[in-house]
């Protein structure tokens, strides 16, 4: 068949006849006269770009795509211990029937006379994880825990107008870069990052909290659980620390933690932010992430937001519900570089599946969820750390991860991992390329999908792995 | 009934179904899922588990809905069909944004492979081979497209891949201690992340306002260039359809005081394989792969900015860079002069791969044709739409001279002859079972503005119908301005009472905030 | 009920066609009748007019007999409270001055006329410059220097309406400019800032300030805010007139003149409100910063209200020392023509010619063309 009479499915005017037609409504007698005078000769590409050969067919795309993706091993035919802000959970089907409907998949950004049910799908993200932090506002979702993270930090900076963060040395490496890099200027940074000292399980050192805070602080960051899965049992008293230097106290969390743990605000956040990936996502290779930030009611806070916020209106029938845009003028589509930041599409699917999740989580199931884990996470540490030579380094309570170090066996977390991965097992973040000081140590993620037997299954063979 | 035979037009009635928001279907009590329990043997070696939390153990429940499975299903489902998708319309309306059919065979991949699914990101590359695989082979791809030299992923969104470029640029100088250079220079047609992005990176955005050509004269540009000029980053063609055929200019005379220069591509899909970023002499660009590359846009996201550079500038790219050793794909981190992470992992994969099958589909020809449809359309919807009344055509230079894929139209003449502006239209135009039309950025440059790209999804039965209803929406404005105010009529809502809230008193984003606002008690 | 002032001065503009430049005056006016000059005014009055009809029961007018404002209203379908007198086929700028004072103590909420910049300037003597009262033209003068006016008949009837129905309406002070008209007959154009009025306009049109968080004052300030932090020291700065170079005297926390010209060195005043030779003793042969704004509705930055900064000023300070500040409106406004120079030496206008950083906020700068007509 001549190439040049292929009719592609997804063009439809491709149609040869059709194209005719059209050409003579316009006035041309070739598609390529519409460039002409438009794009100037010397910039049009006169050479041919050299793709590969195409696969036309559906059935020939889905089998080379599946192909390439049943090279990769997964969390279904392996047992995954890898955590590190991207931890799997139980997936309710209604998620993926929710995220999968055409309707939601393929939106953007009608208004809501048209697109009305997005618009309430969004308000009830926010309102529900409002619940669940303990806050009142919440905008339309960010790219990840990263920049959501980091946005909190500039919105601090805004509010106080001071230069200086206090980070965790010990705090998400993903996040760090990220940060470092939102927060840096030109000529220089003009919110300098500065870290405190943490424990072995990633607990801050308060002293050094003490001896770095100043009225230079725009704001306190911390993880909670950290990055190396503690509890910061001290929450409340660096959450002080914060408030008598006038700064903000911005804490991090993963919200499928906030059915048991407490909720910053109730130790004295004033900002709340973190990735809500763990709320009804799958892995999905590091794609499904979703980031938030939430704070009080109060206009210092509600006006620094980034990211579009939906408020709850009326219409002009009586008692129907409708929507609008809440002060625009804070996004870039509304005022440019005047904007607070900048203002993109990011996530909505995955915000209106966490929403989907908590609903139907309820406040039993996030216990629950939260219960499990912390079982499952204390059992797997406790089995582990009486294997010879494995060292569980746990400060004290932990959620869902733990830091566990393998000096005294001899191996490195890569040797190790890669055993592993004979026994179909994912096993923990190795640690020693971001934390050289922490030597051979991995961080564990057990969560409410890691029954008993999975959980023996790994002592059984990091116990096989070690003492070899 | 079907479509009426003559006027082509559809009784249509959106789904309305007056739903509560979701606290007000609680029922204590009742349960949308049960989550797993720990083992017997688990319980009796740890205890409760949550003790251990001490002071941190959460002391009142989060005060989020009780719902059983089926009504939480029903209400999810009927707020999925009181939103209209590119799925469910014509969806030419939304402007700037490219709205493509999605084809399923990618959608059900992504969402169904347990090769992407149940991937961790930070598995050993050995045991991802396939995802490295299609990244690396997606960079190839974009390199031919584009004419640069690397590209990179990891941008979760066209606004965060032109703050990826700011941050480039920044790192550049700053790697030669070049600190003085502080400005960026963009035109007011280009999206407004183009000015917004540098802002936050740090920098002082120059804006250029546009002639009556439609796009700034080189004079200005010229008299906006210094030796503190950091950058140049902007759209072409810009959000108005029209190419700035003098862009090669801009960008020799930026790089003449020694500025980089980064083209953002959203508006890509008017010249796939026709013109390069290379030809026009930019250092760095991005595409949307969510608009350019027919990955939906999921109520906005999640979504991938591809950030593609010449050589130069690789050393200051995000990490990892996946690499490829002529038998396994690795991933590199060690780019010391790297600007980090403007987003975690490896971006959204997901995007990528249905980038990635969409391309294959279509092959170089396909990609060009794609593009030649995408211009003939919007030129054939633009014959149509200038013979509507009260439809004016700003920078309109007559008889053969076109537009690529877009335009953006003004309701300048219908609102001075009617008093009805694109608000009012807009407002009627879902009541055809067409999505509300995007208007424009602000400031709005264009009065009455309204922006249409119909692209190559759209077959011309599609652009014909699209083309009469806002004939007919026109007639009404004329002859029956009743209609207009009361629209929309069909609808799942009405006129919303304030659809920009400014006024602290009315804000309630959030319900918890709406009961407090209104005075109820949760 | 809402009371609505209207005024027409029934010989605004009866000049122009005629190519009389203005109809100030008896003679004038005599003149453009003998030369077939027919009313214009009353006819754009009724326009704007009948697109407030639609309040009529909500809304009382309060006009003057006649072609002053009473015969435009009955044609619209109004039945107006008349207050005043007149004498038919002969008023004059008085009478507009009488019918302000008539219209405020009669309890006004706004003024809508229908002239040129006469009587805009009628109209504010008559109102003095602490008034709040909002006033919007109906443009139909010769002369539309002021910035005053709705952009057409239709625009300034439905901005009316909505302020009258307490919509959302945005309140600006626009300046009211008025020239010299015996000189603008002989081709000199010397026109005087005389003050500014509160004129409402339809926020769907403001569109690049759009929320609370952004208000235009903020905007103003962040203008100011701009300059300031970009001064030099041991340099002679001269602001303009205007309420947006007033900021930046407000930010200074100096004596300032709305009107007029002020001078400042390293922050400090030098001296306020200064004519023309005072300024050019203190710039002589010293480094000079020009900073001024657009003014009136056609965006002058010189020429127009800003006289006392002459050619010899400028020169003494160069091109390269003047600063433009204006708002994204005031350019979107007047886009795509130019800003105007206008400085009474044909070389200067033309050296002054061509693109000028113009600041627009906080770190905001946009590049836009000055240029001669």
């Amino acid at each position: 068949m001549n190439k040049k009479q292929i009719v592609y499915p997804y063009i439809p005017n491709s149609v040869p006849e059709v194209k005719a037609e059209m050409m003579k409504v316009i006035g041309i007698n070739d598609p390529m006269e519409l460039y002409e005078r438009e794009i100037p000769e010397e910039l049009r590409f006169k050479g041919e770009m050299q793709l590969p050969e195409p696969i036309y067919d559906e059935y020939s795309i889905k089998r080379h795509t599946e192909e390439l993706l049943g090279k990769n091993k997964n969390a279904q035919d392996h047992l995954c211990f890898l955590g590190a802000g991207c931890a799997p959970h139980f997936v309710p089907a209604l998620c993926d029937e929710v995220n999968g409907r055409g309707e939601f998949l393929t939106a953007y950004v009608g208004e809501s006379i048209a697109d009305h049910g997005k618009w309430q799908a969004l308000f009830e993200y926010t309102s529900l994880m409002a619940e669940l932090c303990d806050m009142d506002i919440l905008s339309i979702p960010m790219y990840d825990g990263g920049t959501a993270a980091s946005s909190s930090v500039r919105m601090a900076n805004r509010i106080n107008g001071r230069g200086t963060v206090l980070v965790p040395e010990k705090m998400n490496p993903e996040n760090m870069l990220i940060m470092k890099n939102y927060t840096n200027s030109m000529p220089e940074p003009d919110i300098k990052m500065v870290t405190i000292k943490c424990d072995g399980a990633g607990l801050i050192d308060l002293d050094d909290l003490r001896s770095k805070i100043s009225s230079d602080v725009c704001a306190v960051f911390i993880e909670n659980p950290t990055y190396l899965g503690s509890v910061e049992v001290n929450a409340e008293a660096i959450g002080k620390i914060a408030k008598k230097a006038g700064a903000e106290y911005i804490v991090y969390v993963d919200p499928i933690s906030l059915g048991v743990m407490e909720a910053p605000a109730n130790y004295g956040a004033t900002i709340t932010c973190g990735d809500f990936h763990s709320l009804g996502m799958h892995l999905g290779a590091g794609g499904c992430q979703g980031g938030f930030i939430a704070t009080y009611d109060d206009m210092k806070y509600i006006s620094e937001f980034k990211d579009l916020m939906y408020g709850l209106s009326e219409t002009s029938v009586e008692g129907e519900y409708g929507f609008g845009e809440v002060l625009y003028g804070r996004t870039s589509y509304g005022s440019r570089d005047k904007a607070n930041e900048f203002t993109g599409t990011s996530t909505g699917l995955w915000a209106i599946t966490a929403g989907v999740y908590l609903a139907t989580m309820g406040p039993q199931g996030m216990e629950e969820v939260g219960t499990t884990i912390m079982q499952r996470s204390q059992y797997a540490a406790q089995k582990i750390s009486a294997l010879p030579g494995v060292e569980v380094k746990t400060g004290g309570p932990f959620f869902q991860e733990f830091v566990v170090n393998f000096d005294m066996t001899g191996k490195t977390v890569a040797e190790i991992n890669k055993a592993l991965l004979g026994y179909k097992i994912f096993g923990g973040k190795d640690l020693s390329l971001d934390f050289p000081a922490m030597g051979q140590s991995a961080l564990y993620c057990v969560t409410e999908i890691h029954t008993q037997q999975d959980i023996d299954k790994l002592v059984y063979a990091l116990n096989g792995v070690v003492s070899c | 009934m079907s479509r009426d035979r003559y006027s082509r037009f559809r009784k249509f009635h959106q789904a309305k179904w007056d739903e509560e928001i979701i606290f007000e279907l609680s029922v204590p009590g009742e349960r949308g899922v049960l989550v797993p329990k720990a083992e017997k043997e688990v319980a009796a070696a740890v205890g409760d588990g949550v003790s251990a939390l001490a002071g941190l153990k959460r002391k009142k429940a989060p005060a989020l809905p009780e719902i059983s499975q089926m009504r939480l299903n029903r209400h999810y489902l009927r707020l999925s069909q009181e939103t209209m998708g590119t799925d469910v319309n014509i969806d030419i309306s939304q402007g700037t944004c490219t709205m493509k059919y999605s084809p399923k065979v990618q959608e059900h991949m992504a969402a169904r492979h347990p090769g992407i699914t149940e991937v961790h990101p930070l598995q050993d590359p050995e045991t991802m081979q396939g995802i490295l695989e299609i990244i690396y082979k997606t960079e190839q791809i974009m390199k031919e497209i584009s004419g640069l030299d690397y590209f990179s992923f990891q941008p979760g969104g066209g606004a965060q891949a032109v703050y990826t470029n700011a941050s480039i640029i920044r790192a550049y100088h700053q790697s030669r201690g070049d600190l003085k250079r502080d400005e960026i220079i963009t035109t007011m047609f280009s999206h407004p992340c183009d000015a917004a992005t540098p802002n936050t990176a740090g920098f002082k955005v120059i804006t250029l306002m546009p002639d009556e050509n439609g796009f700034p004269p080189i004079e200005a540009f010229k008299a906006a260039l210094s030796e503190r000029t950091a950058g140049i980053m902007i759209t072409n063609p810009e959000d108005t359809g029209i190419y700035n055929p003098r862009i090669k200019e801009y960008v020799d005379a930026a790089h003449a005081v020694g500025a980089l220069c980064s083209y953002d591509q959203a508006n890509a899909n008017a010249f796939l394989g026709i013109a390069r970023a290379h030809e026009a002499g930019f250092d760095m660009c991005h595409f949307n792969m969510h608009k350019t590359f027919s990955a939906p846009h999921g109520c906005m996201g999640p979504a991938t900015g591809a950030v593609g550079y010449r050589e130069f500038l690789r050393p200051f790219m995000p990490v990892p860079r996946v690499e490829f050793d002529g038998s396994r794909y690795y991933l590199d981190y060690n780019c010391p002069q790297s600007i980090g992470k403007t987003r975690s992992f490896l971006g959204n994969f997901g995007v990528v791969l249905k980038s990635y099958m969409w391309i294959m589909q279509h092959g170089a020809e396909g990609l060009k044709e794609a593009a030649i449809c995408s211009v003939l359309n919007n030129n054939y919807m633009m014959q149509k739409l200038k013979k509507v009344p009260g439809v004016v055509m700003y920078y309109d230079f007559g008889v053969g001279k076109n537009r690529l894929e877009q335009v953006r139209w003004s309701w300048e003449k219908l609102q001075q002859d009617t008093g009805f502006g694109t608000t009012d239209v807009n407002m009627r135009l879902s009541d055809f079972g067409i999505q509300h039309y995007w208007t424009s950025h602000h400031p709005w440059v264009v009065p009455e503005p309204f922006t249409l790209e119909p692209c190559e999804s759209y077959s011309k039965d599609d652009l014909d119908e699209y083309c009469g209803v806002l004939a007919e929406i026109s007639r009404e404005c004329y002859e029956e301005p009743e209609v207009i105010k009361g629209a929309p009529h069909n609808g799942p809502t009405h006129r919303v009472k304030h659809m920009e809230i400014d006024d602290e008193e009315l804000i309630a984003v959030t319900w918890r905030q709406y009961l407090k606002k209104k005075g109820l008690k949760k | 009920m809402k009371k609505l002032g209207v005024i027409v001065n029934p010989v605004a503009g009866m000049g122009g066609r005629v190519g009389l430049k203005g109809s100030d005056g008896d003679e004038i006016q005599k003149k453009a009748r003998e030369l077939g000059a027919k009313p214009e005014s009353p006819l754009r009055a009724i326009e704007a007019l009948k697109v407030i009809a639609r309040l009529k029961d909500q809304v009382e007018i309060i006009a003057y007999p006649h072609e002053m404002g009473a015969d435009e209203a009955r044609e619209a379908g109004f039945d107006p409270r008349i207050v005043g007198s007149i004498s038919s086929g002969a008023t004059s700028p008085e009478d507009t001055v009488r019918a302000v004072h008539d219209m405020v103590a009669a309890g006004a909420d706004m003024i809508l006329f229908a002239g040129g910049d006469g009587t805009a300037r009628n109209i504010y003597t008559a109102l003095g410059s602490g008034s709040d009262i909002p006033v919007l033209g109906i443009p139909a003068g010769v002369k539309i220097h002021s910035a005053v006016y709705a952009v057409n008949p239709r625009s300034a009837g439905e901005v009316t309406a909505l302020f009258l129905e307490g919509k959302a309406v945005n309140i600006r002070e626009a300046e009211v400019m008025d020239i010299d008209e015996e000189a603008f007959r002989e081709g000199r154009v010397s026109a005087q800032l005389y003050g500014y009025l509160n004129v409402p306009e339809n926020k769907k049109y403001v569109q690049s300030v759009k929320s609370g968080t952004r208000s235009e004052q903020a905007e103003i300030q962040g203008m100011a805010a701009e300059i300031v932090a970009n001064m030099k020291d041991d340099v002679i700065y001269v602001i303009g007139p205007g309420t947006t170079t007033r900021s930046i005297m407000q930010r200074l926390e100096l004596p300032y003149t709305l009107l007029g010209v002020d001078v400042v060195l390293n922050k400090q005043i030098l001296a306020n409100d200064v004519n023309e030779q005072q300024l050019y003793d203190l710039v002589k042969g010293k480094k000079v910063h020009i900073v001024v704004t657009a003014i009136g509705g056609q965006g002058h930055i010189f020429g127009r209200g800003n006289q006392q900064i002459s050619p010899r000023i400028i020169r003494a300070a160069g091109k390269e020392n003047i600063t433009v500040v204006a708002s994204r409106d005031k350019l979107t406004s007047i886009m795509p023509r130019p800003l105007l120079v206008d400085t009474g030496d044909p070389e200067l206008d033309r050296e002054l010619s061509g693109y000028y950083r113009i600041v627009a906020g906080w770190q905001d700068i946009l590049i836009y063309k000055a240029g001669l007509e």
